[in-house]
């Protein structure tokens, strides 16, 4: 099995060049039969890469130590399910999970829009057929999964254990599923401009991928916080690493293009920008491997710097180069269809969400590749790091939050003011009581109290539509309030859906603005000395230390503090952290040690304790700190989870007109409804 | 004004601002990041560079590691292979610091020749990839196997 799944991946780099030379044929010389052949081609494409990434299941599966990445990713003594998740935790694994994706996707597109778009099939069969040779070619000359080794090891060298992991176990597939799905409209994209058929044809297409792409993506990211976080011990979910920011990066303009998208097709404005999010959104995706990949900026994540670096730079190079000239020579058949006609109108509140998201995009993409720019400039590596990441985004960030109440409410074309009236002044009031009332409770610094305040009036507008919705249901129906609240997210899942998904972005952008109030205490506590300190909402805690234990369980060294916690005088149990040396089958230590972090999480505040250190067997050097609101992170990243699946959720029956519809005149809460709608 | 402009006009402005906070963030948060080599060259031809605050890109001297009896200092001796220098670094050090890792340190270099470092970031290429296996051809396990063989 594994010999065929080494055979099948060379198959699999044949099979893709062929579809890609034959489709692209086909599309120019409109040759229906090449089309077909090369439509099949990429068919057997992902056949031949399911047997190959079968093929190293297997040896994976089989710890078949012969083979250089099994033996360098395993180690016999693993759980099975790390066994199976090693698949991408290497280099070669990972371009191969690409490849296994990105076939997968692109049969499906293919298969379910031939019919539809039988014009842009061809190119875009060949666009997808060109990625995969890329990625394939990658994989068998650069980085081959299958290499052997010329002695047979007598065990692996297992996976660094901080990386076994819930979160890390399904953090990487997540990103790659959302990082390739970018491929998808970027294919649709190229064969529209080559094509020509720049309607809204190419966008039907388009806007379930993007939005599959943006649900991964947020998963992904989601996830790699929460790991770091709770597996890391630095007390942290983001640190604004070349590697994260890889990530965000194609995650802002998939953001973007899911708004833009609705201008395009209300009005038939913003095609160019649509097209240019569209492949921003692919090349970003590129750039994130590619960054993660090559080792060209300085990153904690430090990924073995490999050759494949200058591959991937070339790849990127080409089809930055490639799309730039098609986008150029078509912008005539991309003029807009209507002209933006106020300032206070829907279409500019998405265009400035636009520009915000942009915005922040590309300072985050400018300080990432900073040091590399001021080394070409002026020969000499300048770094920047939190301090510039937060002085940019929390302003944009700040306007954006705002623009996410304004936005879905605003009406088009041109705002009266009654409709402002009526839509913000209720959420206007909102915010203000939330920010004068967090004021007098002793919150004084600007961000956080803006921050608040507008969380709160987004939040408003939020709870103000879903009330006006179900009164009209209720009205209208006679339902219940909760089958009124699941019918009107059921009728319009792209409306409610969105309002969820903004509703945990609110969330988040809370928790972050928590985070200035975090404090940390570094200590040092033998057995039965305590610690008291303040939390940030002057509460007074009090730690005890039990004293350190140590003990040898299976696979590891492991020293442990507990630590009594009391807070205001009242006793709430133990916090527990421990720093693990793993070990391997003959007792050799495996990696460093690791820490495992004590976190108490409550709604309000997350307790992090991190064993930072032991000297003299009993004195624990511990670092303390309170994070408030933490788990809101988690709870909103849920929140947009479920808000992007009821968006991508298939309609599961066309409304049918009731009889006699017409005739029907609105009762006055449909009235209220459909102006609620407009 | 047409609507148009008028975006367009605020549109330069948001730009703008962004620009203008970047700029200025980089100038007052950016910092050098150097290897041993360039930061000698630099501090030779001007000492008064030991005021900016920098970063170090360098390899721990094997051994060089003394922890200061409080547990909170460490002082280690950094190199890229041509230059070296000591380092004093005070507060809680990664997991992953340990004899002959690459390590960024930030702070500022002392005109006594040691860099005071509130910074410290370890890495290591078997932290998330693992060794080559080759590597692993010298440890007491395989060479025990290899033995019975």
């Amino acid at each position: 099995m594994i010999l065929i799944g080494e055979l099948s991946l060379w198959v699999a780099l044949l099979m893709a060049a062929w579809s890609t030379t034959v489709s692209y044929a086909g599309g120019a010389m409109r040759r229906s039969d090449l089309t077909a052949s090369g439509v099949r081609g990429l068919y057997a494409t992902f056949a031949m890469v399911v047997l190959a990434a079968v093929g190293l299941w297997t040896a994976l599966l089989s710890r078949d130590f012969s083979l250089e990445y099994v033996a360098s990713h395993i180690s016999a003594t693993m759980p099975s399910v790390y066994i199976f998740t090693a698949f991408w935790s290497g280099q070669a694994g990972s371009l191969l999970f690409w490849a296994l994706i990105l076939s997968m996707y692109g049969t499906i597109a293919i298969a379910t829009s031939r019919k539809r778009n039988a014009e842009l099939v061809p190119w875009a069969t060949g666009t997808i057929s060109a990625i995969l040779l890329f990625f394939i070619a990658t994989n068998c000359f650069k980085a081959n999964p299958f290499t052997r080794l010329d002695f047979l090891p007598p065990d692996g060298r297992g996976m660094n254990p901080q990386l076994q992991n819930f979160g890390m176990a399904v953090h990487p597939p997540n990103l790659y599923l959302g990082y390739v799905a970018t491929a998808i409209p970027f294919a649709f994209a190229i064969a529209a401009l080559f094509t020509r058929r720049l309607d809204a044809e190419w966008l039907g297409s388009v806007r379930r991928w993007a939005l599959l792409s943006w649900f991964f993506l947020t998963i992904g990211i989601v996830l790699g916080m929460w790991w770091a976080y709770v597996e890391l011990g630095w007390s942290g979910y983001w640190a604004w690493d070349p590697v994260e920011n890889s990530s965000f990066l194609p995650w802002l303009t998939t953001t973007a293009f899911l708004h833009s998208i609705m201008i395009q097709e209300k009005r038939g404005m913003l095609r160019k920008w649509n097209v240019v999010l569209v492949v921003m959104s692919f090349l970003l995706s590129i750039f994130g491997t590619f960054i993660t990949r090559s080792g060209v900026i300085e990153s904690v994540h430090s990924f073995a710097q490999s050759p494949v670096g200058n591959w991937f730079a070339t790849f990127f190079f080409l089809s930055t180069g490639i799309t730039v000239y098609l986008v150029g020579t078509r912008l005539k058949d991309l003029e807009a269809k209507a002209e933006l006609e106020s300032m206070v109108s829907r279409e500019a509140a998405f265009l400035y969400n636009n520009l915000l998201l942009i915005g922040i995009a590309f300072a985050v993409f400018w300080g990432t590749i900073f040091p590399i720019i001021s080394e070409w400039a002026n020969g000499t590596k300048i770094t920047v790091g939190p301090p510039f990441f937060n002085a940019v985004n929390v302003p944009l960030g700040l306007l954006l939050l705002g623009l996410t109440g304004v936005g879905p409410l605003i009406a088009w074309r041109k705002a009266s003011v009654s409709n402002l009236k009526r839509q913000f002044a209720t959420p206007a009031i909102v915010g203000l009581i939330v920010a004068v009332v967090l004021f007098a409770l002793g919150m004084h610094s600007l961000a956080p109290l803006m921050t608040y305040g507008l969380c709160g009036f987004v939040a408003a507008t939020i709870g103000q539509e879903f009330t006006k919705g179900v009164r009209a249901r209720r009205a209208i129906h006679h339902e219940s309030v909760i089958t009124g609240f699941f019918h009107l997210v059921a009728r319009n899942r792209r409306r409610y859906g969105g309002y969820i998904v903004h509703a945990g972005i609110v969330m988040l952008f809370a928790a972050f603005a928590g985070m200035a109030f975090r404090t940390q205490h570094d200590v040092t506590l033998a057995t039965g000395q305590s610690f008291e300190a303040r939390d940030p909402y002057g509460h007074q805690w009090k730690f005890v230390s039990q004293g350190v234990s140590t003990s040898s369980p299976r696979d590891r060294l492991v020293e442990a503090v507990g630590l009594e916690t009391f807070r205001d005088g009242k006793r709430l149990g133990f916090i527990t952290s421990e720093k693990r040396q793993y070990l391997d089958t003959q007792g050799n230590p495996l990696f460093g040690k690791i820490t495992e972090v004590g976190i108490r999480s409550t709604a309000k505040l997350d307790t992090y304790v991190v064993l930072a250190g032991v000297r003299n067997t009993d004195v624990a050097e511990l670092t303390i700190s309170f994070n408030p609101l933490v788990v809101w992170v988690w709870i909103g990243g849920f929140l947009m989870m479920i808000g992007g699946l009821v968006v991508m959720w298939p309609q599961a029956e066309k409304r049918r007109p009731q009889a006699g519809y017409a005739a029907v005149m609105p009762t006055q809460a449909e009235r209220a409804e459909l102006a609620g709608a407009v | 004004m047409k609507p148009r402009t008028k975006f367009l006009i605020s549109g330069a402005l948001v730009l703008g601002l962004a620009g203008f906070l970047m700029k200025s963030a980089i100038s007052q948060t950016g910092q050098f990041y150097l290897t041993p080599t360039e930061l000698a060259a630099k501090m030779q031809a001007d000492p008064s560079f030991s005021n900016a605050g920098i970063k170090v890109g360098a390899r721990v001297v094997p051994g060089s590691i003394k922890r200061d009896p409080s547990g909170k200092e460490y002082a280690f001796q950094v190199t890229d292979g041509a230059k070296s220098f000591p380092v004093i670094y005070r507060g809680i050090a990664p997991d992953t610091f340990t004899d002959s890792v690459d390590v960024v340190v930030g702070g500022r270099m002392g005109t006594d020749g040691t860099f005071r470092a509130n910074e410290l970031l370890a890495k290591c290429a078997s932290r998330y990839e693992n060794a080559p296996v080759d590597k692993y051809k010298q440890t007491a396990g395989y060479k025990a196997a290899a033995g019975r063989a």
